[in-house]
Order: structure tokens, then C-alpha cells, then sequence
């Protein structure tokens, strides 16, 4: 049973309110066909008012649900001979990042994504899908293993962010990230970026640098958690709701500011209510992507990805005004 | 002899990690945060802002870091004009940005140029955290992005001056993208066969440390320098522990191999200056 979000509890309300009509209708043996008809188009058209109007917090709530589908499950759905491959070859292997090689229609693919656990245990093995430096070091061995045999990379972001702990700070988690984002920068094959869930900052953008990013349409990314943003603006973590809407997290903020290329659409209510049709939805955008980036040339590529990040950011000069890029 | 073993056992006494540093006051005197000696200011200045007592490193404008690195009259600067906007419409940002201006006389938290360094051609940025903490934001990104650009097109060796609290909070996830921005600038600088050097002077935290300024063709740092990605409070948070007196300075990376050297202020030129010449002279 999914865990009821505060924001659709309405819905739910209504949901039992019909329940308990209909079997009050089948032990009594009266008739209540209309009242539930009238009841079943009032919650749908809550149903459509309510996931219409999302607010950023909202959708914090949907990107993180426990069980929102993770890499592992739409790898499932969208590849097929997925063998996963361990290990950075330098310190150990990451769990909170899995990667490896399949097909994806008959193209052979290399996908690399962020993973977090299912339940208690598993989320400690896989560290709540925080990478360590030997994680984003995996995930670089297999972008360059990709460029070799000339397979294009997936990337699915979902993390929190980076682990911050000693023993990352020991083995460089500063220089692991770093040397991912100029390395992805500079990949002779296609790259595709998909944000699944929450997108926290340098632990995400280690995987993102691609010549498409997607998002999900209720996932986030964002610099630092709300809950870190308003501990750092207001001394109040317990101020995330409102620093959620100020800090632009959403899809839909990332791609009024450019970040971002599609915002690929969710299943009514998140993904989390149908992962197969989901992972459909997914597809269609990857399918058009790749499809798009596979008759560049090498050189091409990279280009195409300079040119995504040297437009992003807004600036202006003095005596001037501010130029939206 | 005898006397000054003693004074080099006090400069081991004392970590600067953590604490607020005060701004070289604007008097005659001088006194050292760190071991409390006192210098003429103008003596202390003299000495590239290093106290004769213990060797701290005193925080440097970029404009002082400029003036004892560059040769004297070759320094051009670019871009010196941008100024950033508010794109978050963040309350009291631009205030904030108008203060910091005023009190810098710089436009953002980086200065970038191309000059000389004994003669040889550099292009040059140079972080300053007097401005909003060095954090980066759009601004700091787009000079950075540009200044590696010039020295592609001049092919020039690429040096960067640290000093930086991260991403500026105030321009959200277009802060974090500048990580990505001046990463492909990098990368193009590198298929080139360019030189990058970074040098990374406290603190050098977050978002920057996670990317220019641990890529370097070869990594230096400040003596004492806070380099780190997350903050202290947060890891001990995290971890339950406490961590080491020396957890995240220059010299703990040294140690764990994060780092080619640390330099001395005193050092600095010429080091650079015999890596610039190991770079341009006798190529084939």
C-alpha cells in the first residue's frame, strides 16, 4: 500500500467514502447507483484538479516515495540482456551506483544510475543511493568502456546528493565529481540524462552532463535539498516547504530557465502508480533522442554539448540590462 | 638558533580550519589572527600578507594576488563589467550584490585577465572571497568559461586562484550548472594540449572544489587552506564522529593524494613561473 501523500488525502477520503457505498449497497440491497456515479465524477475531476496543480512540494513528496520506480526497475522495463558491472578498479564497488551493458532495441547501450533501496536493509547497502567517490569513478570506468566500443550512454540521476563523510573526503569526492564532468564533456558518443526522482546536486550532476537532460515531471533538481536551503536562508529546516517553491526544483522551473530539454511526462498521480506505463512514457522520449544524436558525427557530439552549457546562466553588465540567456 | 625552534613550534601549534578570519586591518599595525604577532602593515604587505611569526596566509584580494603574480603592466582585465542578475528573484540578493561591490570595488567574485608571468603569456582568473564568499553563480561561471575560451584562442596556459564557499544558494541549480559549463570549457582546453593550472587558497569548498578546481594539469594549494565538498558540521553530522583538527586543509589532502604540492606564498611565483617555462620552452 502506497503511503499517503498529505496533499491527496482528499482524494483518497472520497475514494474511501465510494468504497464504503458500494458495499453498504450490496449488503442493504438499495440502490445507490446514482449517488455513486455522482461521487465517482466527483473524484475524478479532483483527481485532475488535484495532480494539475502540483505545487513544488508537492512534487518533492512524489520524487521521493519510497516506492517510486528506481534505475533497476526501468532498466527492467526498457533494456533487455542487462548485464550489471561492478567495481571502480581503484578502491571498491558503490552499490548507491549500478551500471552496465544491454540492448535497447537492438542497439547495444551502456546505462549508468544512481540506485536506492527498496527497504530498510537494502538501503543501507546501497547508502540511500548517496554515492562514495569509488561510485562516480565506476560509473567513468563505464562511460569510457562505452566510447571504446562505441555504445551511447543512459544516465539515470536519482539521488540525494553526494555521501558527506569522511572517508568520501579521504579518497577525493571533490576530484571524482570534477573529473566525471569534464570527462562526460568530452564523450564521443551519444549521451541521454534522464532525471528519475531527485536530482541533488554534484552527486547528480556527476552523471548528468549529456546532450539531453530530461526530467521527470515530478522529479527535482536542485543545488541543495529545501530542507538544506532553508537551514542555510532562514537557520529553519523545517522551513523546506517554503524554500521548495523559492529555489525553482521542479520540471517545469528547470525548463523555463533552460536547464533542462523535455520535461517527459508522469502517470496520474506519479510514476509510482503504474512503473510499466511509466517506463513507456520514458521510451518515447529516449527512443526520439537517440535517434536524434546517432547520425552525429563525434566531433558533433561534443559540440552539441558545449553548446548546451555555455548558454545556461543569466547575467548582464553594468550601465546595462540584465540579458536573459 | 635556540630562539627561533621555539617560534617554529608555535607555528605548529595552531589550525586555522574553521575559524572567521578578520581582514588585514587598515592600520599601521597589524596582528596576526593566529599566533597574535604583530606586524607593520606595510611590512606585513610587503610580505605577500604571510605573518613573519607563524606563516599564516592572510585571505589576498584578487586585486593584491594579481599584483604579486602578474609582471607590472602586462595585466589586462576581461569582462570586468559583468554583473550578475537575479533570476530566483531572491529577496535581498541584489541588495547584497550592491554591497559587496561597494566594499570590493570589484563587479563579482572573479577577476579574470591575461598577463605575464616573467614575461611568458597566462590567462588568468582569480576567485575572491570577500565577494559573497567567492560562491559561484552565473557570473563566475560565464568569466570563467570565457577566460579559459581567450586562452584557447591564444593558446596560453590557463592559471585559477581559488577561494570559494561553493554555489551561490541565491542563483539555485543555475549555480550548479556553471560546474557543468566551465567543465566543458576544460575539456575543450585540454584536447588542445593547453596547460591548466589550479591553485587553491581557503577555503576552496563545495561546488568549486567539485569541479575546476581539483582538474588541474596540476594541483597546488595555500598553506592551511580549507578544501573540502561538504561542510564540517554536516559530516560530523552525518557520521556521528568527530573529525580530525586537520580534516580538509591543504596538507590533509597532500597526505590522502588530492594534491601535486603545497606552496608557500612565497614560492608562488616562481613555482609557477618555472612550470609556465617547463610548458612553452623546448616543445617540438
Amino acid at each position: 500500500m502506497a503511503a499517503e501523500l498529505e496533499f491527496e488525502r482528499p482524494i483518497h477520503e472520497l475514494e474511501k467514502k465510494i468504497a464504503e457505498l458500494k458495499s453498504f449497497m450490496d449488503e442493504k440491497d438499495i440502490d445507490l447507483t446514482d449517488e455513486i456515479k455522482r461521487l465517482e465524477e466527483k473524484l475524478s475531476n479532483l483527481e485532475n484538479s488535484t495532480y494539475s496543480e502540483m505545487k513544488p512540494w508537492d512534487r518533492v513528496q512524489i520524487a521521493r516515495h519510497a516506492e517510486r520506480p528506481t534505475t533497476l526497475d526501468y532498466i527492467n522495463y526498457l533494456f533487455t540482456d542487462f548485464i550489471e558491472l561492478h567495481g571502480d578498479r581503484l578502491f571498491g564497488d558503490d552499490e548507491a551506483i549500478v551500471g552496465g551493458v544491454a540492448f535497447y532495441k537492438e542497439l547495444p547501450i551502456t546505462i549508468i544510475g544512481h540506485q536506492r533501496g527498496k527497504d530498510t536493509k537494502e538501503n543501507l547497502r546501497r547508502n540511500f543511493g548517496m554515492p562514495h567517490p569509488e561510485g562516480y569513478r565506476k560509473a567513468l570506468r563505464l562511460m569510457k568502456q562505452a566510447e571504446k566500443f562505441n555504445r551511447p550512454i543512459f544516465c539515470f540521476i536519482d539521488t540525494k546528493g553526494a555521501y558527506p563523510g569522511k572517508a568520501a573526503e579521504e579518497r577525493g569526492q571533490s576530484e571524482a565529481i570534477a573529473r566525471n564532468l569534464v570527462e562526460m564533456a568530452g564523450l564521443t558518443v551519444p549521451v541521454i540524462c534522464v532525471v528519475i526522482g531527485e536530482g541533488g546536486s554534484g552527486g547528480a550532476l556527476a552523471l548528468g552532463v549529456g546532450n539531453y537532460v530530461h526530467m521527470l515531471e515530478n522529479s527535482t533538481y536542485s543545488v541543495i535539498s529545501p530542507e538544506g536551503a532553508a537551514a542555510i536562508l532562514w537557520k529553519d529546516a523545517s522551513m523546506a516547504k517554503k524554500a521548495a517553491e523559492s529555489m525553482k526544483i521542479t520540471a517545469p522551473d528547470l525548463k523555463e530557465l533552460g536547464i533542462i530539454d523535455e520535461i517527459i511526462e508522469e502517470v496520474k498521480g506519479g510514476a509510482h502508480k503504474d512503473a510499466k506505463h511509466q517506463a513507456e512514457l520514458i521510451d518515447q522520449v529516449l527512443e526520439d533522442s537517440l535517434h536524434s544524436l546517432l547520425s552525429m558525427s563525434k566531433e558533433e557530439l561534443i559540440n552539441q554539448r558545449y553548446e548546451k552549457y555555455k548558454k545556461i546562466g543569466q547575467f548582464g553588465f553594468v550601465n546595462d540590462s540584465i540579458v536573459v540567456k | 638558533m635556540i630562539k627561533g625552534l621555539f617560534v617554529k613550534k608555535k607555528k605548529y601549534a595552531t589550525i586555522p580550519t574553521g575559524k572567521v578570519k578578520q581582514d588585514v586591518p587598515e592600520g599601521i599595525m597589524s596582528k596576526c589572527p593566529e599566533c597574535k604577532h604583530i606586524m607593520v602593515t606595510k611590512e606585513l604587505r610587503k610580505n605577500l600578507l604571510v605573518c613573519q611569526g607563524c606563516q599564516y596566509h592572510y585571505p589576498m584580494s584578487s586585486q593584491e594576488r594579481i599584483a604579486a603574480l602578474i609582471d607590472e603592466g602586462t595585466f589586462t582585465e576581461y569582462d570586468a563589467d559583468m554583473i550578475s542578475g537575479n533570476p530566483l528573484e531572491f529577496p535581498d540578493y541584489v541588495e547584497k550584490l550592491e554591497g559587496d561591490r561597494k566594499k570590493t570595488k570589484i563587479n563579482e567574485a572573479v577577476v579574470t585577465g591575461a598577463g605575464q608571468i616573467d614575461g611568458r603569456d597566462v590567462t588568468l582568473a582569480v576567485m575572491d572571497s570577500r565577494f559573497r564568499m567567492g560562491s559561484m553563480g552565473s557570473v563566475v561561471g560565464e568569466k570563467i568559461t570565457r577566460a579559459i575560451e581567450h586562452a584557447i584562442d591564444k593558446e596560453t596556459p590557463f592559471i585559477i586562484f581559488t577561494a570559494s564557499g561553493g554555489a551561490r544558494m541565491q542563483e539555485g541549480v543555475l549555480s550548479l550548472m556553471q560546474m557543468a559549463k566551465t567543465s566543458v570549457a576544460l575539456n575543450r582546453l585540454s584536447d588542445k594540449g593547453l596547460l591548466f593550472i589550479s591553485i587553491m587558497t581557503h577555503p576552496t569548498t563545495g561546488g568549486v572544489s567539485a569541479s575546476f578546481a581539483s582538474v588541474g594539469d596540476y594541483n597546488f594549494a595555500e598553506p592551511k587552506a580549507l578544501i573540502g565538498f561538504a561542510g564540517r558540521r554536516i559530516i560530523e553530522q552525518t557520521i556521528r564522529q568527530e573529525l580530525p583538527d586537520d580534516f580538509q586543509t591543504a596538507e590533509f589532502l597532500l597526505k590522502h593524494g588530492q594534491l601535486d604540492r603545497v606552496i608557500h606564498r612565497s614560492e608562488m611565483k616562481k613555482t609557477l613561473s618555472t612550470l609556465v617555462k617547463i610548458h612553452t620552452e623546448g616543445r617540438v
